[in-house]
């Protein structure tokens, strides 16, 4: 075994003086689909804005575009721009914004808990904003003041449970996280349930639920500002600290002795993770599956390198939540809510995973 | 002298494993401790790791305490090679070997050309290059070890620390490993300090050997001198017969046997 281990060590440097062999590995992996990654989001996008009731040509699109950004003289009417502008941009964003964010948690939550099948609401931040959400609805609150409950209860509820495990915590710290997190989340979705039974159920009941099924129907452009700060600061924190979920996955103490600081790793993908998936249910309620789903079929497209991963599933769940909203708004006579169609079309899809990619979790 | 502890004692909450460890290893020297399941030799490795707090006593690298370092800190001096085991996720060989570098790559950045280099110059060095592409899950329980020695040595750490680092191999493999184990700690220099189950691995590969019994090291030294067949008797709790190799032939050889019992 030992012997001749210098002569390969040799050859293989002159084969390749620049690129060490993983590199070249990962680079045939990749090449391919870099260009698609950045062209589909693109390509959604735009027929996005182009779909719906109100006919809208890809023509009319750049001409409104070319004319807010000061290229061309030619305007479209007002109809179109209101619709593109103050209807669909706001919306597409929203989707695309959303998206990216749950399947970032997700595939962010999978490695640090080690586990395939957790998913972004798992310390119970979707439990505690639905909650906050479901208090300003049944107080009669301005949507934005529900939308700020909805934040600060989902961030609460997260607090609550990394504090609990703190202190019943023996061995294993993210074992703790899971366990309590469920039970966060369980007494938050009863606390839901309470509200659901005192509210008057001629009117703010069917609110409360329809909102809780998750929709994006409603969204103007003010929600988008109130997403766009924790979606950019939690997306750009879990961004730059990825490669280190790498270490993270291999447990807590196999990640220590490597020289991972997991406890300051836990703090801020926690953070990063509940920032992204409660302002997400403050503005389009709760959307399921999105955060399990994508992880895998990224990690199936690029692998479980986290250098990868993370930006991969973060445009996989823009695209994936775009066409999903796309078929909402565009499907039926009356508006399909989102949590619906991400479970009835993720579920089947899971499965098909699952039995495809079995033997890489046993 | 690198790796020293002193009066150091390990266990979980009020419940002392292992107490009053005295012992220094130094670079070029492959220690191997001995003893029955239970007895506390992962305990005092996850102590020396700082995963669990010393009950008492001082752990030492260099001269200086270990108590107040950070993870990094110790990482760049001390690696850890834990038992094959399975990955959640079907990590590239190069990745998981990659991951060794974490002490040496900043919380925002990525693995440079240089970690790179360094991962895969350890891989060359066990011979696995040709594994680099592949899943790390479908490995076998052999090449897996491989691929946790290499991480290891990616770590560029001066101490490694190994429990039982060939319980899962086969017979041929086992025999390898620890010949191999035994060039590394000379040509990296490394203080190694391992745990085995079979005192034929330590008259294989060590240069000292540790024997551990009711929470206490009771005696550290030569193999041949303190791997006897009445200490052994009196570790394992079983009758003993230690073998040696042709004197013309093997003169290296020596083993144990259990006596029918």
């Amino acid at each position: 075994m030992a012997d001749g281990l210098t002569e390969t060590a040799e050859a293989k440097g002159a084969e390749a003086p620049e690129l060490g062999l993983g590199s070249r590995v990962r680079a045939v992996t990749v090449r391919l689909r870099t260009p698609t990654l950045v062209v589909l989001p693109i390509l959604v996008f735009l027929l996005s804005l182009t779909l719906g009731r109100y006919q809208v040509s890809l023509g009319e699109l750049f001409t409104l575009f070319g004319a807010r950004l000061g290229l061309a003289d030619a305007t479209v009417s007002q109809e179109v721009s209101t619709v593109i502008l103050n209807v669909r941009l706001p919306r597409i964003i929203a989707a695309m914004l959303i998206g990216a964010g749950l399947a970032l948690s997700g595939a962010a939550y999978q490695g640090m808990f080690r586990n395939p099948l957790v998913s972004s609401d798992i310390l119970g931040a979707s439990a505690g904003a639905g909650f906050g959400a479901a208090l300003g609805i049944i107080l009669s609150k301005s949507v934005i003041v529900t939308q700020l409950l909805a934040l600060g209860f989902g961030l609460a509820a997260v607090l609550i449970t990394y504090m609990l495990a703190g202190r019943l915590r023996r061995g294993d710290p993210t074992l703790f996280l899971v366990l309590t997190g469920i039970l966060v989340g369980t007494v938050f979705t009863s606390l839901i349930s309470i509200i659901k039974v005192l509210a008057d159920p001629s009117d703010k009941l069917p609110t409360i639920t329809f909102w809780l099924m998750g929709s994006l129907a409603a969204i103007n452009r003010q929600d988008i500002l109130i997403l766009l700060g924790p979606m950019l600061v939690g997306g750009i924190a879990l961004l730059l600290v990825r490669w280190h979920l790498n270490p993270l996955s291999f447990g807590e103490e196999e990640a220590q002795a490597m020289g991972s600081e997991t406890t300051k790793m836990r703090i801020i993908v926690i953070g990063a993770c509940t920032l992204m998936t409660a302002s997400a249910v403050a503005i389009a309620g709760i959307i399921g599956w999105v955060g399990l789903i994508i992880p895998h079929v990224a990690r199936g497209l690029v692998g479980p390198d986290y250098g990868r991963l993370l930006p991969v599933s973060a445009v996989i769940g823009a695209v994936y939540l775009l066409l999903i909203d796309d078929i909402a708004r565009m499907a039926g006579p009356l508006e399909m809510p989102l949590g619906i169609l991400t479970a009835l079309i993720g579920a089947p899809f899971f499965i098909f995973l699952l039995a495809r990619t079995r033997r890489a979790w046993t | 002298m690198i790796l020293e502890l002193r009066r150091l004692s390990c266990g979980y909450g009020r419940r002392t494993v292992l107490s009053g460890v005295d012992l220094s290893i130094t670079a070029g020297e492959n220690l191997c401790l001995l003893g029955p399941n239970g007895v506390g030799k992962t305990t005092l490795f996850r102590t020396i790791l700082g995963a669990i707090e010393p009950m008492g006593g001082d752990i030492l690298v260099d001269g200086t305490s270990l108590t107040g370092r950070s993870r990094r800190e110790r990482a760049r001096l001390m690696a850890y090679v834990p038992q094959a085991h399975t990955a959640p996720f079907p990590f590239h060989v190069i990745d998981v070997v990659l991951t060794g570098r974490t002490a040496h790559i900043s919380l925002t950045a990525s693995p440079s050309r240089h970690d790179e280099e360094v991962a895969m110059a350890a891989l060359e060095r066990m011979d696995i290059a040709d594994l680099a592409g592949r899943p790390y899950t479908e490995l076998s329980g052999g090449e897996r070890q491989l691929v946790l020695i290499a991480r290891a040595l990616a770590q560029e750490p001066r101490v490694l620390i190994m429990d039982e680092p060939s319980s899962h191999l086969d017979f041929g493999n086992q025999a390898r490993l620890l010949s191999l184990i035994k060039t590394l700690v000379h040509e990296r220099d490394l203080a190694v300090l391992m745990s085995s189950h079979f005192p034929n691995h330590a008259f294989a590969c060590a240069s000292r050997v540790g024997l551990i019994k009711n929470g206490h090291l009771v005696a550290v030294g030569n193999p041949s001198e303190i791997l006897t067949e009445s200490s052994l008797e009196d570790i394992y709790g079983i009758p003993v017969r230690i073998l040696e190799g042709d004197p013309e032939t093997d003169p290296a050889l020596k083993v144990c046997a259990a006596r029918a019992v």
